[in-house]
């Protein structure tokens, strides 16, 4: 891109600049809020670097929670059944759908498909009616065991991967008689870890931002995850002390951030990868 | 079964058995959470039942009190012009941004986390973030916005004020379309890398036939990317349609002033949950999944046509 002109790239890095700073101060409001005083929240014009910063914050925002540790185990624990359960079982299905043939496959993953259009939603009061049936209202099992069923998006992107792998890879195994759950396993498997990961991330970060499961499904506060008791501080509380609610928020972030600081290139990829196939 | 296959599996029925055995977690998951509740939904929407007791039918009656009930009506209007407004706006912001992280001015991996970060922020941090950024006198929009709108007034002697977003019935959604504009990163993501994939050439000869950029936007960038903004669109499309969480955190748990931030979703919600009207809110659901169905077939057949495929 030689021809480009010089007036054409400082046009284009004026407005990055300006978006970026645009796009980045929502953030910079939400920790400079965190570190105030409560009467600086209010102050006008509004104070930009609170100092000394007020670190004290997030400790009573915690507190202020209730059970912060509590609900952070809860959150995470969430997140890593339904990680374990939806990597393991949509790579299972994907495999099904992608390298077995078999009569009815393809007129079965359309109506995989079909059911991405299925909203929760719609489906939310009959899955409460049923879980209640099976006495799990109050547990947190409604909000992993169906985890462990395959997703079909999750599925969707894994058959992708397992058709892009070359047939010879499995046909010599074959020949040797090895079993087909063999194949999965062992050569198969190990070969779609890039997959594997960018679903996983998906389905952490699905879980970990969840708010409207847990609001149907779980009844105890000792059961709640962050976005629950996150949400209970902000309907208790009056008076809106903003630095609590902001420090708050500013944890229940950062994992996201975190996690995708240290999976940056698989994560982009990942998101990339579904929508161009 | 054929016969003469008697008690030998032959290779033609082990591989079916043996596919349906992968898939099976799949099958099950399908009846148990896909399949039952839908016709369940379809059943309950013709009943009075509220969990506790067993449904009791009656017929085409919540389907009648839907018609007639303006709660509804201002839930799907809502949910619609959210639609409407959010997803050109937010198709048009996405697409801008990957066009300019697409030039070569540097710093590319920089800006594109930056413009990626916010839609990485849970639904809980987002609406309460938000709430604060949107509070009429202390809240970063407004305090931007102040200094322009007191220019206006002493120029042209007048008292407008900026609008007190999530308490003014008529501001309130708009506040919620600017949240969910800063969320756009993940289209931009998929956007950037399908700018990507067009080839150089196209816009070489698009070049020496003298085109404008504007033209080269229109006749090469558009058409080249129109696959990817069709898949885009049909996401954002099925998800505005079941907005739930952010307007609802926004609100406080409630639905807004005037019910201005009231969604199909939430009027669900209300009264399955609130209200422990089942009945009711299972003809709301089935209402909700025959918009996304329909405005999903809609897109299809629209994109049958305007899509543009490469090599087809």
């Amino acid at each position: 891109m030689n021809k480009t002109s010089f007036l054409h790239l400082w046009v284009c890095r004026i407005l990055l600049a300006g978006l970026g700073l645009l796009f980045s101060l929502p953030f910079f409001w939400m920790i400079s809020t965190s570190l105030k005083p409560l009467r600086e929240t209010m102050k006008m014009p509004p104070v930009w670097l609170p100092i000394p910063p007020q670190w004290q914050n997030y400790p009573e925002a915690m507190a202020a929670m209730g059970p912060f540790w509590l609900y952070a185990a809860n959150s995470l624990s969430l997140a890593v059944l339904n990680v374990l359960g939806t990597v393991l079982s949509s790579a299972v299905v994907a495999y099904g759908f992608s390298r077995l043939e078999w009569r009815g496959r393809d007129g079965l993953f359309f109506v995989l498909l079909m059911t991405m259009m299925i909203p929760f939603p719609v489906v939310m009061v009959p899955l409460y009616g049923l879980f209640r049936e099976l006495g799990w209202i109050g547990t947190m099992k409604p909000l992993w065991a169906p985890a462990f069923f395959a997703g079909a998006f999750n599925v969707f992107l894994l058959r992708q991967f397992f058709l892009g792998l070359p047939r010879d890879l499995t046909d010599a195994a074959r020949i040797d008689g090895c079993s087909e759950f063999r194949i999965f396993w062992q050569i198969i498997l190990p070969l779609a870890r890039p997959a594997l990961l960018t679903v996983a991330l998906f389905q952490f970060m699905a879980t970990w931002n969840d708010f409207l499961g847990p609001l149907i499904f779980l009844a105890r506060e000792e059961q709640y995850t962050l976005a629950l008791g996150l949400q209970a501080l902000q309907s208790t509380i009056s008076g809106t002390p903003w630095h609590h609610l902001m420090a708050a928020s500013t944890l229940v972030v950062l994992p996201a951030i975190l996690l995708f600081f240290f999976t940056q290139k698989t994560f982009l990829r990942g998101i990339a990868t579904t929508g161009l196939k | 079964m054929e016969p003469g296959a008697g008690s030998v599996i032959r290779p033609a029925h082990r591989s079916t058995l043996q596919g349906l055995l992968f898939v099976a977690p799949w099958i099950a998951g399908f009846l148990v959470f896909n399949l039952y509740p839908f016709c369940a939904s379809v059943w309950f929407s013709l009943c009075d039942y509220s969990v506790l007791s067993q449904p009791v039918y009656l017929g085409s009656k919540n389907f009648q009190d839907l018609l007639h009930d303006p709660v509804f009506w201002q839930a799907l209007k809502n949910t619609l012009l959210f639609a409407a407004v959010s997803i050109p706006l937010g198709t048009a912001v996405s697409i801008g941004l990957a066009i300019l992280l697409n030039q070569p001015a540097g710093a590319q991996g920089l800006f594109r986390t930056l413009f990626f970060l916010p839609c990485l922020v849970p639904a809980i941090s987002l609406a309460i973030l938000w709430q604060w950024m949107l509070n009429g006198q202390m809240g970063l929009v407004n305090m931007a916005l102040r200094p322009w709108f007191d220019g206006l007034n002493s120029l042209f002697d007048c008292s407008l004020r900026p609008p007190d977003w999530l308490n003014d019935p008529s501001w309130a959604l708009w506040g919620l379309i600017l949240t969910g504009l800063w969320g756009t990163g993940q289209a931009m993501v998929i956007y950037l890398a399908g700018l990507q994939e067009i080839p150089e050439e196209l816009y070489e000869a698009a070049s020496l036939d003298g085109t404008s950029a504007w033209q080269r936007f229109l006749h090469v960038t558009l058409p080249m990317l129109s696959p990817v903004i069709f898949f885009n669109v049909l996401m954002g499309l099925i998800g505005a349609l079941q907005t739930f969480a952010v307007p609802y955190i926004l609100t406080g748990g409630g639905d807004g002033p005037g019910r201005s931030l009231l969604f199909l979703a939430t009027y669900i919600y209300q009264n399955a949950f609130d209200f422990w009207n089942m009945g009711y809110a299972s003809a709301l659901a089935l209402v909700l999944f025959l918009m996304i169905t329909v405005l999903t077939l809609a897109a299809v057949r629209f994109g049958e046509k305007k899509v543009h495929y490469q090599g087809r």
